[in-house]
């Protein structure tokens, strides 16, 4: 080792150098082993990694909060069957989209709320605007749910055209989120989209293959005496069959992640999820006043 | 190119490989190879990552205490993997999403640590990035070659295109579920360090023991 004794004895009889790098020359100069060096590089190392870490945290913030908000609404407009190749998500969303809060409990829209900067998955883990779903009621093993959902709506010539739901339920090894879109009836599914969701890849995961997401198109959520019925069968639908409407092909070798998804198109198609508010918009048809 | 640096470079691809050889790093080799592209990701973040760490850590190799050699090197190697996951969050966003933890696992993946012991701490920094580079090259290889039988066998794509057309799209394969699952990451790692062993005996470990033909007439002891 080139720090011995001798360059130690040198550098602290050096009048040369001052302060700090006097300081750090007669630390560097210690035996490797000795407690002050084992202490100084133990500091100079955190803080050397602290500065690294803390700058590209911070310095890449605000574009990963930028990719994070691009995607959501890549997924909102795709579920919209919106989403084109090459388009500016930026601009189409702005133009295309509504976001609403709405009130789970009463069905209503509430306007006291910043559309924007409502978060409805922080909202659900906050005591303050959570609800604890009784235990009996919780199909879709969530455990908690915000008060409050935000909605998005598509709207063409003053009538809304798809009604965004954002949905979410426990499947074989993870929370499962995704959107609903669904006619102005409040009936037909247009389109289903998971955007977060961990299951197998290739089984489970196939959630998010778009020839399955395809078989929503048209199906109907609810029966005739406003029951959600709609739910996954194991292997392929029948259509000849009654009752094929309220029907989607089970994913092959995925038995729990399609139970999952079963589960939470009912848990949030009932009267603890949407139900409340898909009556009040059947009721208004589809138009503002009054919902 | 010096003659060494060319062969801490090349060696870890074949002769070497950490994966094959040392049998290093396989819980993410099993974890990230259902895709290509994830692969490809996965394999630049720690090439990245043990080239960076080996060339820190030899730099101040000198003046690292031996009581805290080991958490030294584990805060640098820490810090540099956090550095890289927040690049791939802030600008490959859709395949971080992908990788999940598996990018942060980098920190505990052994070629790391294993590079940075075995020769960063003996060995100057330029060195020591051409090492770690090439211990990343020879983890990509495998992870690549691991990658494309998975993705190909298991879905018919490779690199997300569609190369043999699915049965249930109207087409011929019928993809075989267990090569998206991690197992089948064991099956042809394990046909690969047969393959490259069969290539280079070399590589072939003695024996521990040998079980030896008890003479005829000393078997009695049932």
């Amino acid at each position: 080792m080139s720090n011995d004794n001798k360059d130690q004895n040198d550098l602290e009889t050096s009048p040369s150098a001052s302060g700090l790098s006097a300081y750090k020359d007669r630390i560097l100069a210690l035996g490797n082993d000795s407690l002050e060096k084992t202490i100084a590089v133990a500091l100079a190392l955190c803080l050397v990694c602290a500065v690294l870490v803390s700058f590209s945290a911070v310095g890449l913030k605000p574009l990963q909060i930028y990719n994070k908000a691009l995607d959501m609404k890549k997924n909102i407009l795709d579920v919209a069957g919106l989403l084109e190749a090459d388009m500016d998500i930026d601009q189409a969303f702005e133009t295309q989209i509504e976001a609403k809060i709405v009130d789970l409990k009463t069905g209503e829209y509430d306007d006291s709320i910043n559309v924007v900067s409502f978060d409805q998955r922080k909202a659900a883990k906050d005591p303050q605007q959570n609800k604890v779903i009784p235990r009996k009621l919780d199909i879709a093993s969530i455990k908690v749910k915000s008060k409050k959902a935000k909605v998005y709506l598509v709207k063409k010539g003053g009538q809304i055209s798809s009604i965004i739901l954002p949905v979410h339920g426990y499947g074989l090894w993870s929370t499962m989120y995704g959107f609903l879109a669904l006619d102005a009836d409040g009936q037909t599914v247009q389109s289903i989209n998971f955007y977060d969701q961990a299951e197998t890849p290739g089984l489970g995961g196939e959630v998010v293959n778009p020839t399955w997401r395809a078989l929503w198109k048209g199906k109907k959520v609810y029966s005739a005496d406003s029951v959600p019925v709609l739910r996954l069968v194991k292997g392929i639908v029948d259509v000849s069959r009654a009752g094929a409407e309220h029907q989607v092909d089970g994913l092959a070798g995925a038995t729990l992640t399609s139970n999952g998804v079963s589960n939470l198109i009912r848990y949030w198609m009932g009267d603890e999820g949407f139900a409340p508010y898909l009556n009040k918009v059947r009721t208004t048809k589809g138009k503002e006043e009054g919902v | 190119m010096k003659a060494e640096t060319k062969k801490v470079l090349v060696d870890p691809l074949v002769d070497n490989n950490p994966i094959t050889l040392q049998v290093l790093g396989i819980c993410s080799a099993l974890a990230v190879t259902s895709q290509m592209k994830t692969s490809i990701i996965m394999a630049i973040a720690l090439t990245a990552v043990v080239a960076c760490s080996s060339a820190a850590i030899s730099m101040v190799r000198n003046h690292i205490p031996s009581s805290i050699r080991i958490i030294v090197q584990m805060t640098i190697i820490a810090s540099l993997v956090i550095v890289v996951d927040q690049i791939l969050k802030a600008f490959v966003y859709d395949i971080s999403k992908q990788l999940s933890v598996f990018v942060g696992l980098i920190i505990t993946n052994c070629i790391v640590m294993g590079r940075a012991e075995a020769y960063a701490m003996k060995n100057p920094p330029w060195d020591s990035f051409v090492d770690g580079i090439g211990n990343g090259l020879g983890y990509s290889l495998i992870l690549l070659i691991v990658a494309f039988f998975r993705e190909l066998l298991g879905a018919g794509k490779l690199f997300g295109i569609e190369i043999l057309k699915l049965t249930k799209d109207g087409g011929w394969y019928e993809p075989n579920g267990l090569m998206l699952l991690p197992p089948s990451a064991f099956f042809i790692i394990g046909l690969i360090i047969w393959a490259f062993r069969s290539w280079k005996p070399a590589q072939v470990e003695a024996p521990d023991y040998k079980i030896s033909a008890i003479a005829h007439g000393e078997g009695g002891h049932h």
